[in-house]
């Protein structure tokens, strides 16, 4: 009656000795953190240039952008991701072949934190943007009236002025980029999500290791809300409390 | 967006088109298109399917994020916390995870209960869309309930304490300021959570569900074509997404925004 029960405390399967799948859980864990991590990055990287070129570019660079921006945001990650890899990893063999080399076979890896670091920029760009917006002009002027160098209105002013604007988006898209590497799974790639399937698979208790997987998920957003947290409480230092 | 949809005259933005547009006559004639007629029928029946399960979990979830909401910001503690905890816990880990623990796990647990199978409800119980519309209305009532939790909180209490001094009932005064307020304040986010919640749809393809995401995913696999089939699923979902933005905008403009 209740071996739903028993399936579910069968506890011996998480070890981490090969009998048990924990390992390969972990493992699994490990390459969605790796690849959170590398696509946040590179989102970052992209948002970066992404909001000074909307701020300054030209008409066309920030059409372009806007575009980029637009896409992003109006299709499926899933979509996204199933593009993204076709053509990334396809468009390098050709680019490889014309240059005379023979076709790399690109990692796993690489290409997840390509196709997460693509979708991340676009968000990245919009809330680095609202952010440098958010900072009063006159405080601007008032640096450079100062006769403070460009770079040093950015260091002093700017950055940490917009800091409090940009911080609740951008652990927001953290968040966002841990979670999305679950969908990794779909092109193959043997993130959590995909281990945790293969292994309730071979065993059958779906319940333990779904359940398994949820909490490892569940403990990484816990201990980012931490981290993000003492971010939040620096940036905003000297700032009225929120509410 | 009205300078922007103004200007679309100026000298660079008609090179931009003219690229758009060169790109776009590219693929339609180097690219193969000859499997379209033959799926269009099923095609238009997976955005069916697509928006239908748009529709369905979003009003459900809704539904449900309405108490989770109140429950947190008004409940006593026996029913604040555990509802803090399902809308940790539905955000905290990814939409495709709990798809299938939904799927394989409850799945695999009604099978196992001859009560249920020889139930009514089995044919249900076996077909995947219940799991589909089930992970889809807790993730939106689990995102939303966050949203809804702010918007009953952010009520001012004068507007409470004057229903009160008119001698409503609280049920009354729940009814008639307390919901309506929080939800008007809510409106604004409705928007992009709705947008969010048509991305997430294609993920019940992946346990079975024949939505549009799934029709193109068998085209891949009927013709061998990457890039045709795929680019064809970006622009539908682009076109429902901007449709999906023009509605809320012509119903947020319907809702008075000074309330």
């Amino acid at each position: 009656m209740f071996d739903w029960f028993t399936g579910l405390a069968a506890w011996e399967l998480l070890a981490l000795e090969p009998p048990g799948w924990g390992g390969v859980l972990l493992r699994g864990f490990a390459a969605s953190i790796q690849i959170a991590i590398g696509g946040y990055l590179l989102g970052f990287l992209i948002g970066v240039c992404g909001a000074t070129g909307k701020l300054y570019g030209g008409p066309i660079l920030r059409d372009v952008l806007d575009v980029y921006t637009t896409l992003v945001r109006a299709v499926p990650e899933l979509v996204l991701i199933l593009l993204l890899y076709y053509a990334g990893t396809d468009l390098l063999n050709r680019f490889m072949a014309m240059i005379g080399a023979g076709p790399v076979d690109i990692s796993g890896l690489a290409a997840g934190i390509f196709v997460i670091g693509v979708v991340q920029g676009a968000y990245q760009t919009e809330v680095l943007r609202g952010a440098f917006k958010a900072v009063p002009h006159g405080q601007i002027e008032a640096a450079r009236a100062y006769g403070m160098s460009s770079f040093q209105v950015l260091r002093r002013v700017t950055l940490p002025g917009m800091l409090p604007h940009a911080v609740p988006g951008l652990a927001n898209l953290w968040l966002i980029a841990t979670k999305d590497t679950a969908l990794l799974a779909v092109v193959g790639f043997s993130e959590l999500t995909l281990v945790t399937r293969q292994a309730a698979g071979a065993t059958k208790s779906y319940f333990l290791f779904f359940c398994a997987a949820g909490v490892l998920y569940l403990l990484l957003t816990l201990f980012s809300n931490v981290i993000i947290g003492w971010i939040e409480r620096y940036a905003r230092r000297g700032m009225p409390a929120v509410r | 967006m009205g300078p922007e949809l103004r200007s679309w005259r100026e000298p660079h933005r008609l090179v931009l088109i003219g690229v758009a547009v060169a790109i776009i006559a590219f693929a339609a004639i180097n690219m193969r298109w000859d499997w379209l007629p033959r799926y269009s029928g099923r095609l238009v029946e997976g955005v069916g399917t697509t928006l239908w399960l748009l529709f369905l979990t979003s009003v459900l979830g809704f539904l449900l994020a309405v108490p989770l909401g109140l429950a947190q910001a008004a409940g006593p503690v026996w029913l604040a916390a555990p509802a803090r905890a399902f809308c940790t816990v539905i955000r905290g880990t990814p939409l495709l995870l709990q798809l299938w623990l939904l799927y394989y796990g409850l799945g695999s647990l009604f099978a196992e209960y001859p009560e249920i199978r020889d139930s009514w409800a089995w044919p249900y119980l076996r077909s995947a869309w219940p799991y589909g519309v089930l992970a889809l209305t807790l993730s939106f009532a689990g995102y939303e309930g966050e949203v809804m939790r702010g918007a009953f909180a952010g009520v001012p209490k004068g507007e409470l304490e004057a229903g009160r001094a008119y001698g409503m009932s609280p049920w009354t005064s729940f009814r008639r300021i307390w919901l309506p307020r929080a939800i008007h304040r809510a409106l604004p986010t409705l928007a992009g959570e709705t947008v969010l919640q048509l991305k997430a749809t294609p993920l019940v393809a992946t346990i079975t569900v024949v939505d549009v995401y799934a029709i193109i995913s068998r085209v891949r696999q009927d013709t061998y074509l990457t890039y045709e089939p795929l680019l064809l699923l970006a622009l539908i979902y682009m076109i429902l997404t901007g449709i999906l933005v023009v509605a809320f905008r012509w119903l947020e403009a319907k809702v008075p925004v000074k309330g």
